[in-house]
């Protein structure tokens, strides 16, 4: 057991003991090292302000990165890894890095408050040639918000430091090399005596270890990607006496296909998911690329979509609506429930004290079945949905024989909308048997009014997700343009 | 930025053409007027460098505060007991109304922002007492464990409610151009309409913020995040009972404004400074995002009633415009505000007749506050809504409707508030883009498109844009600024302007640079500071570059003419034959350094430093009548948008932004270029996702970034084509005859917005004009488009 988080600040190795376990990697900087380059905007992974570079070994020699929002990382993500920061860029002799110079040269800096986290955020997609055109560019730095350039010189600046030299494999292994040897492969364990009493930290190594960890502290909070548990610490202000990382563990951050179906383990992060789910359908990519952003996607989990139970999470009707089924394990026991099952009332989800989200397994679409999704919000990007519909219709000798239609957004849980499938079943497909699929939506869903949307706009938006699908999958005739976004994107 | 294409990856080029941006010939000084110079701070803000408020190392003993907030929108309070508050881990002291030496008050001017409540509550989110700890964390724990007793009272939420309830919090004022009733009646065409529009929160990324270091006696330092440091000044003077001579308040920048940092860091102000008062200890206050958002003050969202008679060609021939605004519960800038939307009602029309009138409503809502445009936006929104309506009513084309109202080049014309509009070059700055953007060809495609596309539908719409430029509080117009010349001939500037990313301080900097002909890195730009420069008005009205770059100008033309007269008498030439040329200064047949000059003067006992006045000339506006010249000039601007709706969940795209805009001449056409950008950006967020939303009982249920959406990279199109007027030249004396830009190209975005009408009108094949809300979000774009189809099937059956 290691009792200390080890890591490298730019190029300094940094050892903390003693830390409490949610102090953020924000105000780790800022008020700890007084690195005061990193701004903070909303404390809350939402603006990009606070944008910093993490990179680790990634086994092979080279090195894997990700930006991601320090607002709402706990100190105990850097063990073992490099922090970047924007102090960080600038050459030994002063001279700007290729992207801060871009900035510069392009005007992409007004209050300048919001630069520092443009700035590492295209660091990290130069370093690692994430985008190359301009859409890219743009989806890139969706996660971050400025309010006085109206981005077109930061996109440009993004554009222009492409071509700039990136560093050489020599120089990456040498850094690869060093990190492996500050990693210890044990499980971090913390404690920190504070005004609020005693916090604890584990980051177990296998899943094993998780689940005796976490069978002896059924209290415990796990922690994947902190995207929610963050926001529990710095909005909401909340003591988390014992809290167990979930994302040191190999076997939940794997990916596996079998053929006919893939397997996500719960610690697989959004960014990491979004090759294998775009590969199940075109849509699922799409939307990932509406969840959230970037920064975000690189911490947050498949596992923590779902186990947060959220009525308005992205993941769960998608894949509700694809027949997932989630793996759960508590101690040695693990079983296996249909994901539909999961969500069992507001607030309350189909898990045990003790018992953790393994991974969930999604079965591959046949070729007669019909899939969408679709998120509604009142931003395109980084949003949470005001509804988001899933709808996965099989087709059999002309009439529909199965149909998974779910929602989220429109109950108190990600739901399927029973009347409505059952309204289709055995028509024929097309715009008439969807019009009373619509009508029989106003019996599964009552939802609600908030900020996001009325209800009336819910219920309605919702039943013309369906009469969508059905134009966007008309068996015949000239296709429906349906999508403003691929008008907008010529 | 000399070249015109910016961009050379991607679907479509975005370019901007850079007019009077001639490269600097041989020898010229580096960075004078009319160059594209880079922000001043540009390197530092990319290395992370640049300071902000929270970066100032903290002094040892550093107090950390938390504001408790009011839990109820109207209430008086019973008790509040803080005991446990006191007893809390960390805390060294409680602030509450007792404790603060001075006044209870932290407004700009009517004395009704109490810093703690005296018994009662008037918005969610009112500051109760405050907390001073050890850090953060224990401040906010603290906190929670006041134990507050209210008695809740009935509370006005909303314009409609306060109207209803005949809720006035200022006296309503009108103006009057002939007899607009009677014009309408006269009309062979009229229509009357409502509009309602949202607020905006300011979103600055830098959140408020002051750290106040207390001094020797009364002696009071504070760090203010504002754009009004006299203001902070006199407000923490007022507090504490002592003479502004003991406040002093600084600000080297601001992590945004945007007018959300005029009157509101008073507040933080006083309760830093009050802590530190008290305890002796240097103590912080700095604001939560969410805690920001809740407890200052936004855009004023307005309900707008209009009448309108027309001929056949759509010439208007008079107008009335009802205008009611949430202030909230009290005064701050409501009264300049909602007399700004009043001042914009005409936008660029000619309305003949007119009638404006505006009521300014009582809330129990968060004191609502200046934003870009200072309630002008407003006013325009519901005019140029008029203006669609009239063409969609008469089935004309929008453009040709607005082109027949527009104020004539030569003069001659009225504004509602009697000023006569002199230097009009609205239509043909909107020839100009027309042709530019193709917009008659676009328009049409645009009707084919949708013939033929049920689902999703495009609009296009045009504005042109008139903005009177000037604090219409007509003291307010005056600036000072400080330049001190060293024996080293460098130079050190100060002015009473903030900067907070506009880019004042380079464009205040190349004017004292042209002014003694030296590169621009020989001025210093320094720190704004009530200490150097007294008395100042709030940066804003776009108005920055224009008082303080005069101000600054004769600070540098006073130490200039000194020179002057020494060299003439040193060297025994006529005082025209000394010149200033780049870098040195003729005199007579010789050239001296300006160094060695300025050397030579010292030893001759030379003042080299001169503070600087300016005051706009001519400007003054008489209540009693509504009439007078608020305004030095107007900026003008055109715009055309395109859109994309999807008619089944409302879902809405910007996909081209066509922007001509006058600036004058440009003092620096990459800051005006970025300000123009910014400023539609952030205007296509006011009118489209930036949406605040208020639950029933008065809490703000939009008050982080999670809920409430300003425009990503992804909200600009790519397509987005911005043009500074060539022909753009001041008509009277302004700084190089440049034109301010801070505010104005705001409301170009209002181009998007009748756009979406006009989209939401296609899908009910043009037969019924919308009924489209702003902001336009996807949720009223899809209702609109359910009303003008069930009002189509009315027709029909
Ligand atoms: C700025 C921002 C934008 C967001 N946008 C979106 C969006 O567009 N769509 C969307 O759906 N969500 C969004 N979210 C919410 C959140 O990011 C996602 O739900 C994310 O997937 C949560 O994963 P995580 O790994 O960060 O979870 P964590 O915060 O680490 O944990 C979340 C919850 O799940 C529990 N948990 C985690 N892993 C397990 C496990 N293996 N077994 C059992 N319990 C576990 C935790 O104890 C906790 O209760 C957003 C959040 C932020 C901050
Ligand atoms: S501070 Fe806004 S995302 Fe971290
Ligand atoms: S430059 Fe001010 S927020 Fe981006």
């Amino acid at each position: 057991m290691s009792d200390a988080i080890r890591f490298l600040l730019g190029d300094r190795e940094r050892v903390l003991r003693d830390v409490p376990p949610t102090l953020t990697v924000l105000e780790y900087l800022r008020r700890h090292e007084r690195r005061t380059g990193t701004k903070e905007g909303c404390a809350e992974g939402d603006c990009g302000a606070c944008t910093v570079v993490l990179q680790e070994p990634d086994g092979q020699g080279g090195l894997r990165r990700r930006a991601v929002n320090s607002c709402i990382q706990f100190v105990a993500v850097l063990d073992g890894r490099q922090l970047l920061t924007v102090e960080d860029l600038k050459a030994a002799d002063g001279t700007l890095h290729p992207v801060q110079q871009a900035i510069v040269d392009r005007h992409g800096s007004q209050c300048g408050f919001c630069t520092p986290g443009f700035v590492m955020q295209l660091y990290s997609g130069w370093l690692g040639q994430d985008y190359s055109e301009r859409p890219e560019v743009k989806n890139w730095i969706a996660g971050n918000l400025c309010r006085c350039t109206g981005y077109g010189p930061i996109i440009d600046a993004g554009l222009a430091a492409l071509d700039a030299e990136r560093p050489g494999t020599a120089e990456t292994t040498a850094l690869a090399e060093r990190l492996e040897a500050l990693g210890h492969g044990e499980m971090l364990h913390l404690a920190h005596d504070g005004p609020h009493g005693r916090q604890e930290w584990f980051a177990p190594r296998s899943v094993d270890e998780l689940a005796a960890i976490y069978l002896a502290h059924p209290d415990a909070v796990l922690v994947a990607g902190a995207t929610d548990v963050g926001l529990w610490v710095t909005k909401q202000h909340r003591h988390l006496a014992t809290l167990i990382d979930v994302t040191r563990i190999p076997e939940l951050a794997a990916l596996r296909d079998t053929g006919n179906e893939l397997a996500i383990g719960a610690g697989v992060t959004h960014s990491a998911a979004m090759e294998a789910l775009s590969a199940l359908h075109p849509d699922l990519g799409k939307l990932l690329t509406r969840f959230a952003a970037v920064q975000i996607r690189n911490a947050g989990t498949v596992g923590g979509n779902i186990a947060n139970g959220s009525p308005i999470g992205d993941l769960p009707p998608a894949l509700i609506a694809l027949d997932a089924r989630l793996q759960l394990r508590k101690g040695r026991e693990q079983r296996e429930i249909a994901l539909e099952n999961f969500f069992v009332a507001y607030g309350n989800q189909d898990r045990a004290p003790g018992e953790f989200v393994e991974s969930v397994t999604v079965p591959k679409l046949r070729p007669n079945t019909r899939f969408a999704c679709y998120k509604l919000s009142k931003r395109f990007d980084s949003d949470i949905s005001a509804v988001m519909a899933a709808f996965s219709v099989t087709v059999e000798a002309g009439r529909i024989a199965s149909a998974r239609l779910a929602f989220g957004g429109m109950a108190a849980t990600p739901k399927r909308a029973k009347a409505a499938e059952t309204a289709l079943m055995g028509s024929a497909f097309g715009l008439e048997a969807f019009e009373a699929a619509a009508v029989a939506l106003a019996e599964d869903f009552q939802p609600l009014t908030d900020m996001r949307a009325s209800a009336q706009y819910r219920l309605l938006a919702a039943q013309n997700l369906l009469r969508r699908f059905a134009l966007e999958n008309a068996p015949a005739g000239r296709p429906v343009a349906t999508r403003v976004l691929e008008i907008a994107h010529g | 930025m000399d070249e015109t294409v910016i961009q050379d990856r991607g679907i479509s080029a975005t370019f901007s053409r850079v007019p009077h941006s001639e490269p600097p010939h041989d020898g010229a000084i580096k960075g004078g007027v009319a160059r594209s110079v880079k922000h001043d701070s540009a390197p530092r803000h990319v290395a992370g460098e640049a300071i902000y408020t929270d970066d100032i190392p903290e002094l040892p003993g550093t107090l950390h505060l938390h504001l408790a907030m009011s839990a109820h929108a109207h209430a008086a309070i019973l008790s509040m007991d803080l005991d446990a508050v006191r007893q809390a881990a960390g805390v060294v002291r409680v602030l509450t109304l007792d404790d603060i030496p001075g006044k209870n008050d932290y407004s700009p001017f009517f004395g009704d922002d109490p810093i703690f409540p005296e018994g009662l509550v008037q918005y969610v989110g009112q500051c109760l007492f405050a907390v001073a700890a050890e850090s953060r964390e224990a401040a906010f724990q603290a906190a929670l464990l006041a134990k507050i007793e209210y008695a809740p009272l009935p509370a006005v939420l909303t314009v409609d409610e306060a109207l209803a309830a005949d809720l006035d919090l200022l006296p309503r004022h009108e103006m009057r151009l002939g007899d607009a009733a009677a014009a309408i009646d006269a009309a062979p065409h009229r229509l009357a309409n409502t509009l309602h529009m949202g607020g905006q929160d300011h979103f600055y990324l830098e959140g408020q913020i002051a750290y106040a270091i207390p001094g020797e006696g009364d002696d009071m330092f504070v760090y203010s995040s504002t754009q009004h440091p006299s203001e902070v000044q006199h407000n923490v003077a007022k507090a504490l009972g002592i003479a502004d001579h003991s406040v002093t308040v600084e600000v080297r920048r601001m992590g945004g404004g945007f007018g959300g940092k005029e009157s509101q860091p008073a507040l933080m102000a006083n309760v830093a400074a009050l802590a530190a008062r008290l305890t002796g200890r240097p103590a912080k206050l700095r604001l939560d995002r969410d805690d920001d958002m809740v407890m200052t003050g936004k855009r004023h969202d307005f309900r707008i009633d209009y009448a309108v008679g027309f001929d056949g060609d759509g010439r208007i021939l008079g107008a009335e415009f009802d205008q009611a605004a949430r202030c909230g519960y009290s005064a701050d800038l409501s009264g300049g505000i909602t007399d700004r939307a009043m001042f914009h009602a005409d936008n660029a029309y000619d309305l003949q007749a007119a009638r404006v009138t505006s009521r300014r409503m009582k809330t129990h809502t968060v004191s609502n506050t200046a934003f870009r445009g200072f309630g002008g936006p407003q006013g325009l929104l519901a005019t140029e809504r008029m203006m669609d309506e009239i063409a969609f009513g008469l089935g004309l084309d929008p453009f040709d409707v607005r082109r027949a109202n527009y104020y004539p080049a030569e003069g001659g014309k009225v504004t509602p508030y009697h000023m006569e509009v002199t230097d009009s070059v609205i239509l043909e700055m909107m020839d100009e883009l027309a042709e530019s953007s193709d917009y008659r060809a676009r328009r049409r495609a645009i009707r084919a498109f949708n013939a033929t596309s049920p689902i999703l539908k495009k609009g296009i719409g045009v504005t042109p844009l008139k903005f009177g430029i000037s604090f219409t509080t007509t003291h307010l117009n005056q600036a000072g600024a400080l330049v001190h010349v060293y024996k080293d001939g460098s130079v050190h500037l100060n002015h009473g302007g903030t900067e907070m990313g506009q880019g004042l301080f380079i464009k205040v900097a190349q004017v004292v640079a042209e002014e003694f002909q030296i590169d621009l890195d020989r001025v210093k730009i320094t720190a704004t500071t009530t200490a150097k420069v007294p008395n100042t008005s709030a940066t804003a009205a776009s108005s920055g570059t224009d008082l303080n770059g005069m101000a600054a100008k004769n600070a540098a033309g006073a130490i200039k003419q000194r020179l002057i007269a020494f060299a003439a008498a040193k060297y025994s030439v006529p005082e025209e034959q000394v010149v200033f040329l780049p870098n040195r200064v003729r005199v007579g047949n010789e050239e001296i350094a300006f160094p060695d000059l300025v050397q030579e003067a010292y030893l001759n006992q030379v003042s080299l430093s001169a503070a600087g006045f300016y005051a706009t000339p001519g400007i003054h506006y008489d209540r009693e009548t509504a009439s007078g010249r608020p305004f030095f000039y107007f900026a003008y601007g055109a715009a055309i948008s395109e859109v994309v709706i999807d008619t089944l969940t409302g879902e809405n795209r910007l996909v081209r932004a066509d922007i001509l805009h006058d600036v004058g001449r440009s003092l620096n056409p990459a800051i005006d270029l970025g300000q123009i950008e910014g400023g539609f950006i952030q205007g296509l967020g006011w009118l489209t996702t930036e949406e605040l939303w208020w639950d029933k009982s008065g809490r703000l249920r939009t008050h982080a970034p999670s809920t409430y959406k300003i425009p990503t990279a992804n909200d600009r199109p790519d397509d987005l084509r911005i043009e500074l007027w060539d022909k753009g030249y001041n008509k009277v004396d302004s700084i190089y005859r440049s034109k301010a830009v801070g505010e104005p190209p705001l409301m170009l975005a209002i181009s998007a917005f009748s756009a979406l009408t006009d989209a939401v009108a296609a899908a009910g094949g043009y037969r019924v004009f919308p009924h489209l809300d702003a902001p336009a979000t996807p949720e009223r774009i899809l209702m609109a488009v359910e009303d003008v189809k069930t009002r189509v099937r009315a027709l029909e059956s």
